[in-house]
């Protein structure tokens, strides 16, 4: 897989004092591969909120490097390639929404970079189709649902065709349907139109349908590897105050009682499937 | 409660007033207002009356909707009257002490009241017939060629859609901050005025603290998303003169010649 992001031991403090010891990233080294689709979990103030702002520039590290496809992002000239290949989508969709009509939004960022009117027209209505809100373009976007609303920002982002989109906790606000809808876009987005996915989120069960999970303490990454890798080192996160799925927890405490189930389940499905077989050879 | 304010009095139908552009309705207006206030008697003053109330019927948006609107300053109306009839000059009707309305005092008062009706009426067409957007979209192109005296008339916009963008945001949660403060005891609909107001403090704190984090967040996704002010911009919607337009400018010309031409031929008594 062709490496797209790679952060390279990277310093950022938010105090300006250059002697201040108070770091949110201390030293992160990550590459992220071309069309990967890739979860940061941590609990509050571990700094993964901050990581994401600095892939696509709106940070910059206090010491380190990141590259976004071979680019600095300290590079000021091609700041608005690295915005363009890198998409930021916020956790409060009420935030980011700027026009009062949906289309016009997710206008918006084409209209930025100077794209021809119905070229945008047409990447317009092929974001709204993407995100399944075609129907909704002329409407207002305070009548729509958090998760409506949260889609209509990915569209805005998507519009602007970029090569990765980074998404910061973007259903922490939302209800459970309309986590799943946006989930649902996300994965659709990853699969269909190959656009690298960087989701930052703080619900093991959206981490579960990453490619890859990267677990972040204190401003550094603490593990990473396959969610089935990651969330099978159960004791470890729990130490660390982090969660893992409600299935996998179940599993793994049914196993420290001495019952025989698979090394690490990780959804229902799969848990249900295991107590299933243990039940019916007892 | 507080979400039952309506703002932008936008009401979406499909009458020729609806797919008028916004720029040709605002400089229509402009000059139909200027024509309401250049009447100098009586004939002209109904030539004009009769248009807007044309207009008024042509947006298919009930008239008792207008009516409406004038009933936030129906005081100022009824006050501007009274005081005109005892201005003026000609013969007397009624004299009380030093107070007298003359003939002349009668027409002031008809022409005031009718004026200032008519003023609000066919400004709430455009206001009615036309959605904010376009409204601000029609004010930025409008106003562009000020940008040679270096006004920045894209920010100006700019700050227009995102106030218009989150009206509705910050109304709602004003409503949740007040329901929140209340839960706990807060008393907001009792007291002396003075009372009143000074309770609204705790409300909105923590609604200008809420409205800076909101601002910067949207600065963050307008960044994101490669702002970078008015300068290289495309539009996607590039509204564009049709012949209606062009016709609702004929029609309004006859107009406005007909009220000049009746201020030449009819005696002028005002």
């Amino acid at each position: 897989m062709k490496e797209f992001i790679k952060t390279e031991n990277v310093y950022f403090t938010y105090d300006e004092n250059e002697d201040s010891d108070e770091y949110a990233l201390k030293g992160v080294t990550l590459t992220i591969g071309k069309g990967e689709f890739v979860a940061v979990v941590g609990h509050n103030g571990c700094g993964k909120s901050t990581l994401a702002k600095h892939l696509n520039s709106l940070y910059l590290p206090t010491t380190g490097e990141i590259t976004v496809d071979g680019i600095n992002t300290k590079d000021d000239d091609r700041l608005f390639e690295i915005r363009k290949k890198v998409g930021l989508v916020l956790q409060n969709p009420d935030n980011q929404i700027v026009a009062g009509v949906v289309e016009d939004d997710v206008a918006f960022g084409c209209e930025n970079l100077g794209v021809q009117p119905e070229e945008i027209r047409d990447r317009v209505d092929k974001a709204l189709k993407a995100v399944g809100m075609y129907d909704y373009r002329r409407h207002s976007p305070d009548k729509l649902s958090g998760g409506q609303k949260q889609r209509i920002a990915i569209a805005g982002i998507i519009a602007m065709e970029p090569e990765c989109i980074v998404l910061d906790e973007p259903t922490a606000m939302l209800d459970p349907q309309g986590r799943d809808e946006v989930i649902r876009t996300i994965i659709d987005l990853n699969r269909n139109m190959g656009i690298t996915i960087i989701l930052i989120t703080h619900y093991m069960e959206e981490a579960v349908l990453a490619d890859r999970v990267i677990v972040m303490d204190s401003g550094n990454v603490l593990t990473e590897g396959k969610p089935r890798d990651v969330f099978s080192k159960v004791e470890l996160l729990k130490k660390h105050r982090l969660d893992v799925p409600q299935a996998t927890e179940l599993a793994h405490k049914l196993k420290g009682c001495g019952y025989e189930l698979p090394e690490c389940v990780l959804n229902e499905d799969e848990c249900a499937d295991a107590i299933e077989k243990l039940l019916k050879n007892h | 409660m507080v979400r039952e304010i309506t703002l932008g009095q936008f009401m979406p139908g499909d009458s020729v007033l609806h797919k008028l552009q916004a720029r040709t309705k605002i400089l229509l207006l402009i000059a139909l207002i200027v024509f309401i206030f250049l009447c100098k008697n009586f004939v002209s003053l109904l030539l004009i009356s009769l248009f807007s109330i044309a207009v008024i019927l042509m947006t298919k948006i009930s008239f008792m909707k207008y009516l409406k609107s004038l009933r936030v300053i129906l005081f100022i109306v009824i006050l501007t009257g009274i005081f005109n009839l005892f201005y003026g000059t000609g013969e007397i009707i009624w004299q009380w002490w030093e107070l007298r309305i003359t003939t002349g005092g009668v027409c002031n008062a008809l022409f005031v009241i009718v004026r200032i009706a008519l003023l609000m009426m066919v400004s709430a067409v455009l206001t009615y017939t036309t959605s904010p957007n376009d409204l601000t979209d029609a004010i930025e192109r409008l106003l562009k060629p000020l940008t040679i005296f270096h006004i920045k008339v894209h920010e100006i916009a700019m700050m227009m859609t995102i106030a218009l963008r989150f009206i509705p945001v910050l109304l709602e949660e004003t409503d949740k901050i007040m329901n929140a403060q209340k839960a706990r005891g807060a008393d907001m609909e009792s007291g002396s005025i003075f009372h009143r107001v000074r309770s609204l403090v705790p409300v909105l704190i923590p609604l200008f603290v809420s409205s800076f984090r909101r601002a910067n967040d949207l600065a963050m996704a307008m960044e994101c998303r490669c702002y970078n002010g008015g300068k290289g911009r495309t539009k996607m919607k590039i509204s564009k003169f049709r012949l209606c337009d062009l016709a609702a400018a004929l029609i309004s010309a006859i107009v406005f010649t007909g009220v000049i031409l009746c201020n030449v031929y009819f005696p002028i008594i005002f």
